[in-house]
């Protein structure tokens, strides 16, 4: 990690990078950012949205997740700071957080992106699968998808980005600094598309590539 | 199978932080849901029901399975009969998100659990200890849970079954390579599991708790003690105030390690399940010992 830290002091503050912390597979996604040589802070309550580099919505049950943010009055702060540009990815409950609409659900979350999902698109664990696909602006080849009880992307606005595409289903989009994947990267032990939303959406400097950033699987 | 051992371990990874709730008709599922909670058990009645009334308890009724399942969006689990592989390919064939193939029902088999390997639908099993906990991962569980004493709304037995998983797997991290055979032995585990628990320190699946957890204090505990999540059973219906209760648990469960949060959710929620002090259960009466 000497190499990480040198590289972090010659860009400045090592920047931190939040993870909802509330319910779900947050834990995946710290040790991801940690092997990128980023800092991390489990996001729980609106004070800990301040001086963050970027914010990671991670998979889980939207509905706790959801129930949660009112209840502890984050949903406002967060909401607040996401649409005044806090460079958000949502991985999967995460991208039901982000959405505008849930076309099988009454319940809206943030609602930000201009995006509608599908919950449960697949149906039940049984359908649960893992495929892999090109994505648009990382090199190296397909990537790994993983999908559990995975949402579907049905809409997608005229602002919003489809990024890959599995299944005839788009899986992965952008909308500005925000990013929905219906798969799980922080599963997949291939640190590619952490490394590329921190760089390039959130316009974070991470070290450089080192032993953390291949397939470790 | 290789790919669905994974898969279905991965799903477990999204419930954690959650809490798991045993319920016994479409009222309570929803009540369940819009607590916050990241999974449902179905059944037809809660262990508390069982220790009281006795008689054989087997797997639910698939109807009532599937109406909790067009009831609610979160994953959906049920029980089958320690062994019972037909009531397993049953759930299965109705789509269950999860199996837990549970000491709290009437085991069928008094030697020999399910092979889980054989099934696409993903097993949660109990444990008292790591030899325990890694011979249902060997028959393919991919989730644990400490067994605890389900139906007593005492905790007692939730913290002894914790802390001895804890402390077994300590004890392997700190062993070295050459003395993890005899260790495999003593425990009773397969020995590459034993391995993989002294490189990593860490159970292979995510485990929750479960059996006795009644308040959010308890539920915080349970986190504080390293669990992944926690599973409450008869602590929720079996209270004043169950759409009250349950929400205060979800909240315990993620705000663990913040006594005022903990302070503030467990005022006034009405009566707890009134319990019954698990050390003072006959041997025969405790569920925890069947599994082998």
């Amino acid at each position: 990690m000497v190499g990480a830290a040198t590289g972090a002091l010659a860009a400045g503050p090592r920047p931190v990078v939040g993870v909802l912390a509330l319910q779900g597979s947050f834990a995946e996604h710290v040790e991801a950012l940690a092997a990128l040589g980023v800092g991390t802070r489990l996001v729980r309550r609106p004070a800990d949205l301040e001086g963050l580099g970027a914010i990671i919505l991670p998979g889980g049950e939207s509905t706790a997740m959801g129930r949660l943010l009112s209840d502890f009055a984050l949903l406002e702060p967060l909401r607040a700071a996401v649409a005044g540009g806090l460079p958000a990815w949502g991985t999967c409950a995460g991208a039901i957080l982000l959405a505008r609409s849930i076309s099988n659900d009454s319940r809206r979350h943030l609602a930000l992106m201009d995006l509608e999902v599908e919950r449960n698109a697949y149906g039940a664990q049984l359908e649960s699968f893992r495929a892999a696909a090109p994505i648009a602006g990382l090199e190296g080849g397909d990537f790994p998808l993983v999908f559990i009880r995975a949402p579907a992307f049905v809409g997608l606005g005229p602002g919003v980005e489809p990024l890959a595409s599995s299944g005839g289903k788009v899986v992965a989009c952008r909308q500005g600094t925000m990013v929905a994947t219906a798969f799980h990267p922080e599963l997949s032990g291939d640190r590619r598309f952490h490394r590329w939303f921190l760089e390039q959406v959130a316009g974070l400097s991470l070290p450089a590539a080192g032993s953390g950033d291949g397939q470790a699987a | 199978m290789e790919d669905r051992k994974q898969i279905n371990r991965d799903l477990a990874k999204m419930l954690k932080g959650g809490v798991i709730m045993d319920v016994v008709n479409v009222e309570q599922a929803r009540i369940a849901e819009a607590a916050g909670a990241c999974a449902v058990m179905a059944l037809e009645r809660v262990p508390a029901d069982i220790r009281r009334e006795g008689g054989v308890a087997r797997m639910s009724d698939p109807k009532m399975i599937k109406e909790i399942k067009a009831a609610v969006s979160i994953p959906v689990m049920a029980k089958v009969r320690i062994g019972h592989f037909v009531e397993a390919r049953i759930l299965e064939a109705i789509g269950v998100d999860y199996i837990d193939e549970s000491e709290v029902l009437t085991p069928a088999d008094d030697q020999f659990h399910v092979d889980k390997k054989a099934f696409r639908v993903p097993f949660v099993c109990g444990a008292r200890d790591l030899g325990e906990a890694l011979r249902r991962v060997g028959e393919g569980a991919t989730m644990l849970r400490t067994k605890g004493e389900a139906g007593t709304g005492d905790v007692v037995e939730a913290v002894r079954h914790l802390r001895m998983v804890n402390a077994q797997t300590r004890r392997l991290a700190g062993l070295p390579e050459d003395e993890l055979m005899s260790a495999a032995k003593e425990l009773g585990a397969p020995y590459d599991l034993v391995l993989e628990v002294a490189k990593t320190g860490k159970l292979p699946v995510v485990n929750f708790a479960a059996g006795g957890v009644a308040t959010p204090a308890d539920a915080a505990l349970m986190m504080a003690l390293g669990a992944d999540g926690v599973f409450v059973g008869s602590g929720i219906f079996k209270s004043g105030d169950p759409a009250r209760r349950a929400a205060a648990i979800v909240k315990a469960v993620t705000f663990w390690n913040d006594p005022k949060v903990l302070a503030e959710i467990s005022e006034d929620l009405g009566e707890a399940m009134s319990g019954v002090s698990a050390r003072s259960l006959p041997e025969s009466e405790l569920l925890a010992k069947r599994g082998w």
